[in-house]
């Protein structure tokens, strides 16, 4: 498979897309959680009950046969893929390690530009999941909301009255949502503030975490804030304080590049054409290291002091520079040392032919 | 606040742990949290919110049962007649077995939804089709109270009008 053919099959729409405060703002995200009611919860539920879900959704599903998002969405069990197919659509964020690893009758329905992905059976029956470029949780919570609506007038949801909907873990019951919003803060983590600001965030009832979800490590200064609290709250109040928060973290991280580029204007423009630099000619680079020189890089564009690459670039190579993305483009497995150098020679390539002024020209 | 293991990175992780009814706080970073995580039992595959949830739940404790031993009966027989799993199962695994565990763990769930969300009652978004169902359902409700007090008040006219209105909403609940 050529290059650009694999870019353009394994590029979601939130990758591609310019959207607002990209500077910044990686992508928005709201996730709903549901069940259908009278069956156990996907832990509880024999694996004919399970089965039963997707027989109930993919009904559902053939009815919208002329929805504008589901219409053309696709049904894909998790049993029907390899381990290695699987891994790319856990590192496009489109599916949860637990669906890919854990789950029985596990399945997904994408939409085409995959800013849709609805996981089945995993740990609740639904997770209707919205996926937008930059900064606009508002309209991945409205879209959410309407596929949500659709669902619920072709299938029964688990509700009562008191707790609102009903969810295997009570951290997500009453409205079942999580909006989270993955930032990029690079002169934040140089000017060492984020020791002062997670805190804050923490204390406002907001979650920090790395961005492959509970747990995991921040790589190349990418976070994920998102709301906590599901119960009690009404959703546009849900999405309103976390469009408020993470305004007030564009703004913070804006003034600290601002007050970089003031007082040490040489050492950030060498930092960053030297993490260019790197990236363009190493020959072995790791996982970590490669997030680094990419934030680095695109720091770099994002203030203009860096005009030979594209922002969007910078966002891919995070995405296919992954142990799955770069498995799956080898078209076989590969052992870390051979990652490595997979991973250099990707990341070469794509700068060298972003580089190209032709190239470049056409995506500024 | 820094983290206690390393004292480096901030604690983004708060907890209180209750064994055999001793108190130890808990401010933690996520990395030393991570392999914190590895030394606690049953948390393989690091430290997650559902261990910590776990924690949350062993702690709801009621002061009015009086006696470990008695609490622990409860717990025990605290069951959902539908999926089976009882109190204590849901309190290790942090997760419900099926919708109605809600109903059967009812009393015990308050003041767990206080400390994870600080509320008690949903106030958010409600289903459209079984959501409408549910608005008359509480519509004859409150039809049939105040048609009651109508007939205490010996307001006849009135009554058989509220009588007429609760119908018409039964016969549009099961069309």
């Amino acid at each position: 498979m050529s290059l650009q053919r694999f870019i353009q099959h394994a590029l979601s729409e939130w990758m591609k897309g310019k959207g607002p405060q990209s500077d910044i703002v990686i992508s928005s995200r709201v996730r709903i959680a549901r069940n259908l009611s009278g069956l156990p919860f996907p832990m509880l539920a024999t694996s004919s009950q399970s089965a039963e879900v997707v027989r109930r959704v993919e009904k559902a599903l053939h009815q919208a046969k002329k929805h504008p998002v589901l219409g053309d969405a696709e049904l894909i069990r998790m049993d029907d893929l390899n381990e290695l197919q699987k891994r790319v659509l856990v590192e496009k964020h489109l599916i949860s390690p637990q669906l890919a690893e854990e789950s029985r009758h596990g399945a997904v329905i994408l939409s085409k530009n995959e800013a849709v992905s609805i996981m089945i059976n995993e740990e609740d029956h639904l997770r209707i999941q919205c996926l937008f470029p930059g900064f606009q949780p508002d309209d991945a919570w409205r879209l959410a909301d309407q596929l949500d609506d659709w669902f619920e007038e072709h299938l029964s949801y688990a509700f009562n009255e008191e707790c609102g909907f009903l969810t295997s873990c009570p951290t997500n019951v009453g409205t079942g949502i999580r909006a989270s919003v993955m930032v990029h803060l690079p002169a934040l983590a140089m000017t060492q503030q984020l020791n002062r600001l997670f805190p804050a965030i923490t204390q406002v009832g907001l979650a920090v975490r790395g961005i492959y979800g509970e747990g995991s490590e921040a790589l190349g200064n990418l976070y994920q804030v998102s709301n906590q609290v599901t119960l009690g709250q009404r959703e546009d109040e849900i999405i309103d304080k976390l469009q408020g928060v993470v305004m007030q973290m564009i703004e913070h991280e804006q003034n600290a590049r601002r007050r970089l580029r003031e007082t040490s204007p040489i050492q950030l423009e060498d930092r960053i054409h030297r993490s260019y630099g790197i990236l363009s000619h190493a020959r072995f680079i790791s996982t970590k290291e490669a997030m680094e020189r990419l934030s680095d890089v695109r720091l770099g564009v994002d203030m203009g002091l860096l005009n030979n690459v594209s922002a969007s670039v910078m966002n891919e190579l995070m995405v296919m520079t992954q142990p799955g993305f770069l498995q799956q483009f080898a078209g076989q497995r590969l052992d870390p040392e051979e990652r490595d150098i997979r991973r250099a020679v990707l990341i070469r390539e794509r700068l060298s032919t972003e580089g190209n002024p032709e190239e470049s020209g056409k995506t500024r | 606040m820094l983290c206690q293991e390393c004292g480096k990175r901030p604690a983004t992780l708060h907890y209180t742990k209750i064994i055999n009814g001793e108190k130890t706080e808990f401010h933690l970073c996520e990395v030393c949290a991570q392999e914190k995580g590895e030394q606690m039992p049953g948390a393989e595959g690091g430290f997650s919110i559902h261990h910590l949830l776990s924690g949350l739940l062993n702690f709801d404790s009621h002061p009015q049962a009086g006696g470990q031993e008695q609490t622990g009966v409860k717990q025990e027989t605290l069951r959902c007649p539908t999926c089976g799993l009882t109190y204590s199962q849901f309190s290790k695994i942090g997760r419900f077995g099926c919708s109605d565990c809600y109903q059967a763990f009812r009393e015990r769930l308050g003041p767990l939804f206080r400390r994870v969300h600080g509320h008690t009652a949903h106030r958010g978004k409600v289903p459209q089709r079984t959501g409408g169902q549910l608005k008359i359902q509480r519509e004859i409700e409150r039809l049939k109270s105040e048609l009651n007090q109508r007939v205490a008040n010996e307001e006849f006219e009135e009554a058989a009008r509220l009588r007429d209105r609760i119908r018409a909403l039964r016969e549009k609940l099961e069309s």
